[in-house]
């Protein structure tokens, strides 16, 4: 049924009724919404048979998960940003055993400067854990995904973050169906594990691995990637069929047809360029956009051929290497190597940070006028960075940064958005 | 589409509002889509939401940066925060106070626009009478309602009974009621000065 709910409730809803069996989460903001909400449903006990465990960190949370799924039980958990770094450790642990857990990150930047606001520093620092990474658009795909992510993880036993952005998706009320609990449990079916630590059938989980095999037990998690990039689809196509909505998939392709230009993206700034898209065709100008919904495993093939007919395309993107430039521009331009393109990076959206459908119109003028550079900060303000960096050559002592540019910049508590 | 954005102060229910006036749209059959814009937030820090009205699916996700309508729950902010940025000439503006959109010391500003989308509504007064608590947040959707007709009184209301529950409702329900009269009575007033 169709309600207007906050994301963060709709990812819970279905989440529990996903039928998880454990829940360990510590919270975070942007998660915060989704952790209350099934601890909530666990006490009342609308969620069950179902534990709640509360921890003293994000590291406790992703260990207790891990135990959990060990020991047969479908685990859930949720976590953001400094979160998701102090859990780290764990996070790739989850993935080097094998374990199908499942993770919300409700994306959000990453310190120094602290900042709770949305971006993707987040998800790009866990892109090799080994984990599958799906990225949702709006709220809707955000709850169907963890359906999606449940079944995914556990007929290939590997751990799947759904990634949504924080606050912009988290805290949005809108019209969402929750998938109902007949359709999903017939969709999901009962967790099998392949591995399982049973006291009735004494196995050991987590053996120390030498030069003789660490290789082959890490390509085995390359080929089960691998294998998600043919399950993914195949499993969206079902989904489809049972929920009668698309939800999931490796990529998706908006009104790239004849399109020369395209933009490619991940997230909920989908909605934003696809707007803007809509206005420039309107005008006649030939541009389309590719969504990445499964970032991790990188889908090479699919990003090719919804890239075929593009003469120039624009990477616009919420996180960056710090001394390299654009993760997924760097991923796209490996997946495109031997085609006849010319590629931009477009850095937007840092730390919460509004990318207007203005500004995105912008950068499709600066591209087709081929005066946009390799890589752009969006919306950069020039005249602060140059009087920090001023400051730094007059002086040793010139301060922190952080603090100096805001300075600089004065109150901003008038400004909106 | 049609598009709102609040301005108050934590603790007023700015986002609470915003969420509130998409439920009702959402019940008329409406596409809508509300969403705060975050801060490290205190009581009493400038806070800003948003709402998004269309017969059709809402896909943007940016700020409100062009209002149609802007609703501000705490009169102090327009003159501390820019308020009005982006609100074409034909918005409407919905202010909380119990003084005059010619007392509030606007000047010029005000003849950019249609004098009949600006006014005010003493939420905060009728919040108190009927709640007994200085939350004026659902009391000025009943104004916005009688302002804008974007949404009726009746959706306002069913919005409200989603959002709290018995007595709470019913007395935020009777205070929305109040704004709403007022606003049209307001209305009818300004009609009667442009004809005479």
């Amino acid at each position: 049924m169709l309600q207007q709910i906050e994301g963060s409730r709709a990812v819970a809803e279905t989440v529990a009724r996903c039928r998880p069996e454990v829940v360990c989460a510590y919270p975070i903001s942007p998660q915060t919404h989704i952790i209350e909400a099934i601890g909530a449903m666990v006490k009342a006990g609308e969620l069950t048979p179902c534990e709640f465990i509360n921890v003293e960190s994000e590291f406790a949370a992703m260990s207790v998960s891990i135990g959990a799924s060990a020991a047969g039980a479908r685990a859930y958990t949720a976590t953001a940003s400094q979160g998701l770094l102090f859990m780290m450790e764990a996070v790739y642990n989850a993935a080097g055993l094998g374990l199908p857990i499942v993770m919300t990150l409700a994306n959000r930047a990453i310190g120094a400067p602290i900042n709770i606001w949305n971006d993707h520093s987040d998800a790009m620092a866990a892109r090799d854990a080994g984990w599958i990474q799906l990225f949702a658009e709006t709220n809707q795909e955000a709850a169907d995904l963890h359906v999606l992510a449940f079944r995914l993880a556990e007929e290939l036993s590997v751990p799947v973050m759904v990634c949504m952005d924080g606050f912009i998706l988290t805290h949005a009320v809108e019209g969402i169906d929750v998938p109902e609990q007949g359709d999903v449990d017939a969709f999901l079916p009962r967790y099998e594990p392949r591995q399982v630590l049973d006291p009735a059938h004494p196995i050991s989980i987590g053996a120390m691995v030498g030069p003789e095999a660490f290789t082959e037990v890490r390509y085995l998690s390359h080929l089960r990637q691998l294998d998600a990039l043919e399950l993914i689809p195949a499993l969206a196509a079902k989904f489809a069929l049972a929920f009668g909505r698309p939800s999931g998939g490796l990529v998706h392709s908006y009104r790239t047809d004849d399109a020369t230009t395209v933009v490619v993206a991940m997230g909920s700034v989908l909605g934003t360029i696809k707007d803007a898209v809509d206005q420039r065709r309107a005008l006649g100008d030939r541009v389309g956009v590719v969504g990445i919904t499964t970032f991790r495993p990188f889908p090479f093939e699919e990003v090719r051929r919804a890239l075929s007919g593009a003469h120039r395309v624009v990477v616009i993107e919420k996180a960056f290497s710090v001394g390299y430039g654009g993760v997924l521009a760097a991923d796209v331009a490996s997946a495109t190597h031997d085609m006849s393109l010319t590629l931009h990076s477009v850095v937007a959206g840092l730390g919460g940070r509004a990318i207007t459908q203005h500004s995105i119109e912008s950068i499709l003028d600066d591209a087709a006028a081929a005066r946009l550079p390799s890589v752009t900060f969006l919306d950069l303000d020039r005249d602060i960075v140059n009087s920090e960096r001023a400051r730094i050559g007059e002086r040793r002592r010139s301060g922190p940064s952080a603090e100096n540019v805001l300075s600089d910049l004065g109150s901003v508590a008038s400004r909106i958005g | 589409m049609f598009q709102i954005r609040f301005h108050g102060r934590g603790g007023q229910g700015v986002v609470t509002a915003a969420e509130m006036l998409s439920v009702a749209a959402f019940d008329e059959g409406r596409f809508a889509q509300a969403f705060p814009s975050f801060g490290s937030e205190r009581t009493g820090a400038p806070v800003v939401s948003f709402c998004r009205i269309d017969s059709r699916p809402i896909r943007s996700r940016e700020p409100v940066l062009k209002p149609d309508a802007l609703i501000i729950q705490d009169v102090t902010l327009i003159h501390q925060v820019d308020v009005f940025a982006g609100l074409s000439s034909e918005g409407y503006v919905l202010i909380n106070t119990s003084k005059s959109v010619d007392e509030l010391g606007l000047g010029d500003f005000l003849g950019t626009f249609h004098r009949e989308r600006l006014l005010t509504c003493p939420a905060t007064e009728l919040a108190l009478e009927h709640l007994g608590r200085p939350l004026p947040n659902a009391v000025l959707l009943g104004g916005f309602a009688a302002l804008t007709s974007q949404v009726t009184l009746e959706s306002i209301a069913l919005a409200i009974g989603q959002r709290f529950s018995g007595t709470t409702a019913e007395r935020n329900v009777v205070a929305a009621t109040a704004a709403y009269q007022l606003v049209v009575r307001a209305e009818e007033e300004l009609e009667r000065a442009a004809t005479n």
